[in-house]
C-alpha cells in the first residue's frame, strides 16, 4: 500500500489502524467499541469529505467555465440600467497621460509591459428591456478582445491591471444608444471617471455633422478612434486607429512586386461627392488611360456581391483585386474621415493618395506615413496628377512595399489593430523601452538588409588618449620582447597589455621584461583560448586597441603610428596591415579564402590591426551563433570572425593600410611547408563558409583601395614627410 | 496494556480530528473567497475572470458608410465645409487648415518677412540674433508682398511682466501693424511667459491667429502642427555656428563616474517646487548626485526650510561642469516653467537628459523622436527614476549619447540653428506632401541639410544608403567646365573628354560651355561611346558648374576643369573609392587650411603637406545632391562672391560638404602632379596663373568661415591608393597599372 502526501497520507495511516481494529476491539467494552467506531467513521468520513473538497472545487469551477465558454452571447448576464443612473462627463479635450491617466497602476516592472484587464461580457438593457446597442457584441470586437486576452498584455486580475477594456462594443456609433451606453460605462465597477479605460471606436459621429470622435460621454477614458480630426484628437493620449475592412479577412491578395502598374491613379470609392467626382472626371479627361474612375455597378443586384464589384462604363471589375493594377489609389473622405478603403488599398500594395483635410492618419504617432502614402489637401485635388507625377519612380516602389507592409503589420486583422494600439500606449508608459522608428517602420526586407551602425556619429577622436596594444602570447618570449620593444617606439602608445595564454608556464619575472616608457601589464588567462585576445579587459582604457601577434616585428613605428591616425579617421572600422579577400568559387559553389596578391581586400588580419574597443565587447558578448566556441575549438579564424562581426554591424569594409610587406605568414604561426600551408587555406575557407551560414548572409564588403600617407612615394624630401618609413622591407 | 491501546486510538482519533479541523479551517477562507467572487459578480463581474472567445453568429460591425456618405454629400459642399472650418477653429483651436493662409506661399515659395525695426524700441540681444538669423537665411525677403510668413520686430521673447526686458503696450503696438491681419501667417517667438507666482503661459497680448514658437510650452496650450516648441536658450547662446558637442569619442563601457546628476535652484514655494523639493529622496551622494540650493531671490531666508542649510552646503561642494561631463544621465526637472536651461546643457555635454516635466511639449517635438536621445520620465514616478536609468542597457546608452550630439549640432547649437529649424518645420507644413520624412529629421545629417524639394525619396540622398539597405547607382556623369574657345584638336579638354568617356562607369558627359565664344560645331567634339551634351551656360558664371542640371541621370558627378589631365584608369579607381564614401568628395589634388595665429585668421595653402582638408573640384567625384545643396542652401551672397571672383567655388563646395558630413574629403592617388605643373604649361588664360588668385582664395576662406559660424573643414592624413600600388609585384597583376606608369 503506497501512501501519498497530503490528505491521502492521513487516510492511509488511519486505514492501517482500522485494519488492526478487529484485534483490539473484542477486548473492549461494547459501549466503548461502538463509541470508538462511531467516532472513527465520523473522522474518516470527515477526512474523505475534506479531501474531496480540496481537490474538487477547481475542476468544478473549470467545468462551469467550459460550459460558459460554449454559451453564446445571449447567456451573458442581463443588466438593467435605471433611467436615473449617472452619465459620465463628455471627454475632456485637455486630457493627457500626465493629467488623466493613473500611472501608478502600471508600476515598474522588469518586462516594461502594461497589464490589460477585460471586463466580462454583460448585456445592458434599459428599464423597459431594450438593449443599449442594436448589434450587441460585434464579430470584430469579439476578435479584438479575444486577441487581447490571448496576448501577453492580458491579466485576469483586476487589481493588477493598468488598463481596462470594457466589453461594451462601441466600434460603430450608429448601432449605439448614446445615453444608455454612457450609463453602462459609468456602471463598470472600476470606471472611476474613466481613468485608465480604453475604448475602441471605428465609426464615430452621426448625422448630420458627423463628429470625428465618439459621441458617447466617456469621462477621462482613452479613445482608440478611427477618423479623428486634428481638433478632436488628443495628441499623446488618444490613439488613432484604422477603420477595419472585413475584406482583409475575406480576400487574399498576394503581395505584388513593386513596380509600374497598368493604371497610374485609381479611384474605387462609390460614394464620392459630386463636386469631387466632377474634378476626378476632369482629371480623367486630361490624362486619359492613366486614370481609372470606378463607381458602383448600377445593373447588379444589391447585396454582398455589390461590395466586391466596381464598374466603369459598363465594364465590371473585381474589387479589391483591381486595386493591384494601379500605382496610386485615391482615398477620399466620406461622411467620416476614416475610410475602410484605406485598408483595402494598402493590402493591394497600392500607394494611397489621401484626401481628407485635418485627418489624423492611423497610428500616426509611430508610423511614418510619408514613406507609404501621399497626403494631398482636398483643395488640391485638381493638381493631384501633377503632384503624383513628380514623385520619383524608386520612391513609388518603396511606397508600394511600405504600404503593403503597413497593412500586413498593422491593418490586416482586428488583432493587429488591437496589439498595435496597446503597444503604442505601452511605449508611452515605458518610453525608455519603446520600440524604435526602425522597428515600427522598416519592412522585414529592409530590416534585414539595412545597417544601423552602433557607432554612427561622425567623430574623429583626438590623438591624445593614444591606443592600447594587446599582444596575445603563448611562450615565444624572445619574439614577444622584440615586439614590445618595437611597439614602445610608437608615439601614441598609451599602454601595452600582454595576454598570457600559456596555462603551464608563468610569465617571466618583472625584471626580465623590456623597459619601456608606456605602462606594461600582463593579464593571465584561465584557459588557452583564441578569444582571449578580444576580451574587453578593464585594463584597456583607450578606445583604440591595437591587436598584435607576438611575432609581428616587421612593422615600423611610422607604419603603426600611421595606422593609428587612419583608425582615428575611421573609428568604426577595422584598420589593419595584411589584407585578405573572400571569393566565390563557382566550381565548388562556396566561398574561398584568398591570400594571394590581389587587387581587392575584404578582410584585414587581426595579427596587426587597430579597432574600437566596442568590437571587443561585441565579439565577447554578441557574437552570433556558436562562432566563438567554434573558433576556440579550432584555434583558428578568430580574425575572420572579427571581420565578419564588424562588417555585419557597420556595413563597412575594413581599411588596409600601407603597402604589402613580407609578413612571416602571419596567419600560420609556426607552420612551415607548402602542404601545411594548403590545409591552412582550406581551413580558413571552411571558416568563411561556416560564418556566412551562421550570419545568414555574406557581410564582408570588397574594396580596391588601401590607405597610405598623403605623400607616400611622392617626389618630395623624405625628411619632410610625417611618415617616411613606410613599406620598407 | 489495554489502556495504552485505548489511549493510542483515542490519540489517533484526536489527531485526525485536529487534522480535520485544520483542513476545515483551510476550507473556510477558500469558500469565503469564493463568496467574495460571487459578490463581485453581483456588482458587474461574472463568475469567471477570463475573457471568453465567443463563437457563432455575431454580427459584423459594418465599416462602410456609403449610404451615410451619400446622404451627407447631398447636404454639404466640400468648399462650404472648408470655409466653415476657418470660421470655427481659431484662437486656441487654430490649426494650419483653419488659421494659415497657404495662398500667400504659392507664388513666391516660402519667404519670410521681418518688420522693419522701429526707433526707440528696445530689443534684447537674443531677439536681435533671431532676426538676424532670419535675415541671413535663404528664406528672407524684404518685400512683404512676397512673404508667406511674417516675423515681428517687437521683442516678444520675455513676457514676464517683472522682467526688465518686458515690452509694454504690446497689445496696441501689435494691433497698429498694418500687415497684422489678426496675426494670420505671423510667427511669434517667446521664451518666457507669465510671472510669479503661477507662471501661466499667457503672453499678455492677443496674438490672434499667429503661430507661436515658444519655449516651455505645455501640451494643453500647444496647438499641434501649428505652434512650434523651441528650447529655452540663454543670452549667451551663440548666434551662429556654435560649439560642437562635447563628445569626442565613444567610450566602452559607456558608464561614467556618476549615473545621474542635477544641480540647480530649489523653489521653496509656488509652482514647480514639488519635484525639485523631492529630489533629495533619490540623492545618494555617490553616483546619484542631485543638488539643490535655496539661495536665490531676495527673501529666501524667509521661506527657508529645514533642509536648506544642508542642501546649500552640499551644493557648493560640487562643480557643475565636472558633474555634467562625468555623468551618464542628467536630470532635467521642470523649473518655474516647464523647460529649463539644464536641457540644452545636458544635450551638448552628451549627458543623456532625463526629463521630469510633465506636460512639457518637448522642443521640436513635431519632428524629433526624443525617445532616441532622452529619457522621458514622469514626475509622479520620481522615486523610480534611479532604477529606471540603471536598467537602460549599455548599447542604448551608447546610441542615446550619440544621438544627443547629432541633435545638438543639427538643431540646437546656435540661435541660427534653432530659428532655421523652426522655419523649416513650418516650411514642411507648407510643402505638405513634399515635406521631409521622419527619417530625414532624425538621422544624419539632419533636416536642415536634407532639402526635400530636391527629392522626397531617401535613396536620392547620399546619406541613407546603409539605412535603406541599398547602394548608389554604379555610374557617373562627367561635367567638364569649359572656359577657353576650342581652337586646336590637341587641346587638353579633348583628351580629357576621350579619357573620361572611356571609363566603364561613365554614362554621360556634360560640357558646360562657360566661354564667351560661341559654341563650337558639333563635329569638333571627338566621337565617344557615351552621349556628350553641351550646355551653353547662360550666365557664364562660376557657380553654374554646380547647378543641379536635370540632365544628370546618375547619383555620382565627376566634376572637371577643362585643363585637368586624367587617365581613364585614374577615373575608374576614384569612382570605385567614391562608392565606399558616397557622402564625401573624392578627388585628386588636395589643399589644406590652417589657423594663422599671427594674423588671427584662417590660412590657405597649396603647398605639399602631410595632410589636407580640401580636394579641388576641378577633378573630383561627389554626389549629385551637393549640386542642389550648393545652389539652394548657400546664400546668394556667397555664391555671388564666387561668381564675382571666378574663384573659390571649390573651397565653398568643400566647406559645404564638410559642414554636412563633419568629415574630411578623400584624396586618391594620381598619376602626374596635377596643376602645379599645369600652372606653368597651360595657356595664360588659366586662372591659376593669376597672382591675385591665391590671395583671393585666402580671403574667401575667411568669408566662408564667418558665414558658417565656424570652420567646418577637417584634416585628413591619408590618401587612398589601389591595393597593390607601387608594390613589389609584377605590374601585370595590378588592376590599375596606368596610375603607376609615368
Amino acid at each position: 500500500q503506497q501512501c501519498v502526501n497530503g490528505p491521502g497520507a492521513i487516510m492511509c495511516a488511519s486505514g492501517k489502524y482500522s485494519s488492526r481494529g478487529p484485534a483490539l476491539i473484542p477486548r473492549m467494552k461494547t459501549k466503548h467499541r461502538i463509541y470508538y467506531i462511531t467516532l472513527f467513521s465520523v473522522v474518516l468520513l470527515g477526512l474523505i469529505a475534506t479531501g474531496m473538497f480540496q481537490f474538487w472545487p477547481h475542476s468544478i469551477e473549470s467545468t462551469a467555465d467550459w460550459g460558459l465558454d460554449r454559451r453564446s452571447v445571449h447567456d451573458a448576464p442581463l443588466i438593467r440600467l435605471p433611467v436615473a443612473n449617472p452619465i459620465p462627463e463628455r471627454g475632456d479635450l485637455s486630457c493627457r497621460m500626465h493629467t488623466c491617466f493613473d500611472v501608478y497602476r502600471c508600476g515598474y516592472n522588469p518586462k516594461n509591459r502594461i497589464k490589460v484587464y477585460i471586463y466580462p461580457l454583460q448585456r445592458f438593457v434599459d428599464e423597459v428591456g431594450v438593449p443599449i446597442s442594436s448589434t450587441g457584441l460585434s464579430r470584430e470586437y469579439n476578435d479584438l478582445l479575444s486577441a487581447i486576452s490571448d496576448s501577453e498584455f492580458y491579466t485576469d486580475d483586476v487589481t493588477r491591471a493598468c488598463l481596462f477594456v470594457p466589453s461594451i462594443d462601441v466600434l460603430n456609433q450608429n448601432s449605439l444608444r448614446i445615453r444608455e451606453t454612457a450609463q453602462a460605462l459609468a456602471m463598470l465597477p472600476r470606471w472611476d471617471k474613466g481613468m485608465n479605460h480604453l475604448l475602441f471606436n471605428m465609426l464615430p459621429g452621426g448625422p448630420p455633422d458627423y463628429n470625428t470622435a465618439l459621441d458617447v460621454p466617456r469621462d477621462r477614458a482613452l479613445l482608440a478612434g478611427g477618423g479623428f480630426s486634428t481638433w478632436t484628437y488628443r495628441q499623446g493620449y488618444d490613439v488613432s486607429i484604422p477603420v477595419y475592412s472585413p475584406l482583409s479577412a475575406d480576400v487574399e491578395l498576394p503581395e505584388r512586386q513593386p513596380g509600374p502598374r497598368r493604371y497610374f491613379i485609381l479611384s474605387s470609392q462609390t460614394a464620392i461627392h459630386r463636386e469631387y467626382r466632377a474634378e476626378l472626371e476632369r482629371l480623367k479627361e486630361e490624362n486619359g488611360e492613366a486614370l481609372l474612375l470606378l463607381d458602383k455597378c448600377s445593373n447588379l443586384s444589391q447585396g454582398v456581391a455589390s461590395a466586391r464589384k466596381r464598374c466603369y462604363k459598363g465594364q465590371v471589375f473585381d474589387y479589391p483585386q483591381i486595386l493591384q493594377e494601379s500605382s496610386f489609389c485615391v482615398v477620399l473622405r466620406g461622411a467620416r474621415l476614416g475610410q475602410a478603403t484605406l485598408s483595402d488599398v494598402l493590402q493591394a500594395g497600392c500607394v494611397p493618395v489621401i484626401l481628407a483635410d485635418s485627418y489624423i492618419l492611423p497610428f500616426s504617432e509611430v508610423l511614418d506615413w510619408k514613406r507609404a502614402s501621399v497626403v494631398i489637401p482636398e483643395e488640391k485635388l485638381p493638381e493631384m496628377y501633377t503632384i503624383l507625377k513628380s514623385i520619383p519612380h524608386r520612391q513609388v516602389e518603396e511606397m508600394q512595399r511600405q504600404a503593403r507592409w503597413f497593412w500586413d503589420a498593422y491593418f490586416s486583422s482586428m488583432k493587429a489593430i488591437g496589439m498595435t494600439t496597446l503597444q503604442i500606449i505601452n511605449d508611452r508608459i515605458y518610453p525608455y523601452a519603446a520600440r524604435t522608428y526602425e522597428q515600427w517602420n522598416n519592412p522585414p526586407l529592409v530590416k534585414w538588409s539595412s545597417v544601423n551602425s552602433p557607432l554612427f556619429l561622425p567623430l574623429i577622436p583626438p590623438r591624445s588618449p593614444g591606443f592600447t596594444a594587446v599582444v596575445l602570447t603563448y611562450d615565444r618570449i624572445e619574439s614577444l620582447f622584440r615586439v614590445i620593444t618595437e611597439i614602445s617606439k610608437v608615439p601614441s602608445l598609451a599602454k601595452l597589455l600582454v595576454v598570457w595564454n600559456n596555462q603551464n608556464k608563468s610569465p617571466p619575472e618583472d625584471s626580465l621584461w623590456p623597459k619601456i616608457a608606456a605602462p606594461l601589464k600582463v593579464v593571465r588567462t584561465k584557459e588557452n583560448k583564441l578569444s582571449n585576445r578580444f576580451f574587453p579587459y578593464d585594463e584597456i582604457e583607450t578606445e583604440a586597441v591595437l591587436a598584435i601577434d607576438d611575432d609581428i616585428i616587421m612593422l615600423t613605428s611610422d607604419e603603426l603610428q600611421f595606422g593609428y591616425e587612419v583608425w582615428r579617421e575611421f573609428p568604426d572600422r577595422l584598420v589593419g596591415y595584411p589584407g585578405r579577400l573572400h571569393l566565390w568559387d563557382h566550381e565548388m559553389g562556396k566561398w574561398k579564402y584568398e591570400s594571394e596578391w590581389t587587387n581587392e581586400v575584404s578582410m584585414v588580419l587581426t595579427g596587426a590591426a587597430f579597432y574600437h574597443k566596442y568590437f571587443n565587447y561585441l565579439y565577447t558578448y554578441k557574437m552570433p551563433g556558436d562562432i566563438k566556441n567554434w573558433v576556440d575549438a579550432h584555434m583558428n579564424c578568430e580574425d575572420i570572425a572579427m571581420n565578419f562581426l564588424v562588417a555585419n554591424i557597420t556595413g563597412k569594409a575594413p581599411i588596409k593600410v600601407t603597402p604589402r610587406k613580407k609578413f612571416k605568414c602571419p596567419e600560420c604561426t609556426a607552420i612551415d611547408g607548402l602542404s601545411l600551408d594548403q590545409t591552412h587555406m582550406v581551413e580558413r575557407s571552411e571558416c568563411i563558409n561556416k560564418f556566412a551560414s551562421v550570419f545568414g548572409t555574406m557581410p564582408l564588403k570588397v574594396v580596391e583601395h588601401r590607405a597610405d600617407p598623403v605623400l607616400y612615394k611622392d617626389d618630395f624630401p623624405e625628411k619632410l614627410k610625417s611618415f617616411p618609413n613606410i613599406g620598407s622591407l | 496494556m489495554q489502556a495504552k491501546k485505548r489511549y493510542l486510538i483515542l490519540f489517533s482519533a484526536g489527531a485526525c480530528l485536529i487534522l480535520l479541523l485544520y483542513f476545515g479551517g483551510m476550507q473556510t477562507p477558500l469558500s469565503k473567497s469564493n463568496n467574495r467572487r460571487d459578490d463581485r459578480s453581483l456588482d458587474g463581474h461574472h463568475g469567471s475572470p477570463q475573457w471568453h472567445h465567443f463563437s457563432g453568429s455575431l454580427q459584423p460591425f459594418s465599416p462602410w458608410d456609403q449610404m451615410e456618405t451619400e446622404e451627407y454629400n447631398v447636404h454639404i459642399s466640400p468648399r462650404q465645409k472648408r470655409d466653415v472650418i476657418s470660421g470655427v477653429y481659431n484662437g486656441k483651436r487654430c490649426r494650419m487648415d483653419s488659421c494659415f493662409d497657404f495662398s500667400l506661399c504659392k507664388t513666391n515659395g516660402f519667404k519670410v518677412y521681418v518688420y522693419p525695426q522701429q526707433k526707440g524700441e528696445k530689443m534684447s540681444e537674443s531677439y536681435q540674433n533671431i532676426l538676424s538669423s532670419i535675415e541671413a537665411s535663404r528664406f528672407y525677403t524684404s518685400d512683404p508682398g512676397q512673404a508667406c510668413l511674417f516675423v515681428l520686430s517687437l521683442d516678444t521673447l520675455d513676457r514676464d511682466i517683472l522682467s526688465p526686458q518686458y515690452v509694454h503696450n504690446l497689445r496696441t503696438k501689435v494691433q497698429n501693424l498694418h500687415l497684422w491681419n489678426n496675426g494670420k501667417n505671423h510667427l511669434i517667438f517667446n521664451l518666457y511667459s507669465g510671472t510669479w507666482p503661477d507662471y501661466t503661459e499667457d503672453l499678455g497680448f492677443d496674438f490672434g491667429q499667429a503661430m507661436l514658437a515658444k519655449a516651455s510650452i505645455g501640451t494643453e496650450n500647444f496647438r499641434p502642427n501649428f505652434d512650434v516648441s523651441i528650447p529655452l536658450f540663454g543670452k549667451d547662446h551663440p548666434s551662429a555656428g556654435g560649439e560642437r558637442g562635447y563628445l569626442k569619442y565613444n567610450s566602452i563601457p559607456p558608464y561614467r563616474k556618476y549615473v545621474l546628476v542635477f544641480k540647480g535652484k530649489r523653489y521653496l514655494t509656488g509652482i514647480g517646487s514639488d519635484t525639485r523639493n523631492a529630489l533629495y529622496h533619490v540623492h545618494n551622494s555617490e553616483d546619484v548626485v542631485l543638488l539643490t540650493t535655496c539661495k536665490h531671490g531676495k527673501d529666501w531666508q524667509k521661506h527657508k526650510d529645514a533642509r536648506c542649510d544642508l542642501d546649500n552646503a552640499e551644493y557648493d561642494k560640487h562643480d557643475y561642469r565636472e558633474m555634467l561631463h562625468n555623468s551618464t544621465f542628467c536630470l532635467v526637472p521642470r523649473g518655474r516653467r516647464l523647460g529649463s536651461f539644464r536641457f540644452l546643457e545636458a544635450l551638448q555635454a552628451a549627458c543623456v537628459p532625463v526629463i521630469l516635466s510633465n506636460g512639457w511639449e518637448m522642443p521640436f517635438s513635431e519632428i524629433i523622436h526624443w525617445n532616441t536621445a532622452a529619457v522621458i520620465g514622469d514626475e509622479r514616478l520620481l522615486l523610480q527614476i534611479p532604477s529606471t536609468v540603471r536598467s537602460i542597457h549599455q548599447d542604448n546608452i551608447l546610441s542615446l549619447r550619440q544621438q544627443t550630439q547629432f541633435l545638438w549640432e543639427a538643431y540646437f547649437s546656435s540661435v541660427e540653428r534653432i530659428v532655421l529649424t523652426t522655419l523649416e518645420i513650418i516650411h514642411d507644413r507648407v510643402l505638405q506632401q513634399a515635406a521631409r520624412s521622419n527619417l530625414m529629421w532624425n538621422s544624419l545629417p539632419g533636416g536642415l541639410y536634407s532639402l526635400p524639394q530636391y527629392s522626397s525619396y531617401l535613396g536620392d540622398f547620399p546619406f541613407h544608403y546603409a539605412k535603406l539597405g541599398i547602394k548608389p547607382r554604379p555610374k557617373f556623369t562627367a561635367i567638364i567646365h569649359a572656359v577657353t574657345p576650342l581652337v586646336s584638336q590637341s587641346q587638353p579638354i579633348l583628351k580629357l573628354l576621350v579619357a573620361v568617356a572611356k571609363s566603364q562607369h561613365c554614362v554621360q558627359v556634360i560640357i558646360l560651355w562657360n566661354c564667351d565664344k560661341p559654341l563650337p560645331a558639333k563635329h569638333r567634339w571627338p566621337a565617344t561611346a557615351v552621349p556628350v551634351l553641351v550646355i551653353d551656360g547662360e550666365s557664364k558664371v562660376m557657380s553654374s558648374r554646380f547647378l543641379p542640371y536635370d540632365t544628370i541621370p546618375t547619383d555620382a558627378v565627376l566634376s572637371l576643369d577643362e585643363d585637368t589631365v586624367l587617365s581613364t584608369t585614374e577615373v575608374d579607381f576614384a569612382f570605385t573609392v567614391w562608392q565606399s564614401f558616397p557622402e564625401r568628395i573624392v578627388g585628386y589634388p588636395a589643399r589644406s587650411h590652417f589657423w594663422d595665429s599671427n594674423k588671427e585668421r584662417w590660412g590657405y595653402t597649396s603647398k605639399w603637406t602631410n595632410d589636407y582638408s580640401m580636394v579641388l573640384t576641378g577633378a573630383a567625384i561627389y554626389h549629385r545632391y551637393y549640386h542642389y545643396l550648393y545652389t539652394s542652401y548657400l546664400p546668394a551672397s556667397l555664391r555671388g562672391l564666387v561668381d564675382q571672383l571666378s574663384n573659390c567655388e571649390d573651397i565653398l563646395m568643400n566647406f559645404l560638404v564638410s559642414a554636412v558630413t563633419k568629415l574630411p574629403p578623400i584624396k586618391v592617388t594620381q598619376k602626374k602632379q596635377y596643376k602645379e605643373t599645369m600652372m606653368v604649361q597651360t595657356s595664360r588664360a588659366s586662372r591659376w596663373a593669376d597672382p591675385d588668385h591665391f590671395a583671393q582664395r585666402q580671403s574667401c576662406m575667411n568669408k566662408f568661415a564667418s558665414w558658417f559660424g565656424s570652420m567646418p573643414l577637417v584634416h585628413s592624413n591619408m590618401r587612398l591608393d589601389p591595393v597593390l600600388f607601387k608594390d613589389q609585384v609584377s605590374i601585370l597583376r595590378k588592376k590599375y597599372k596606368d596610375i603607376e606608369r609615368l
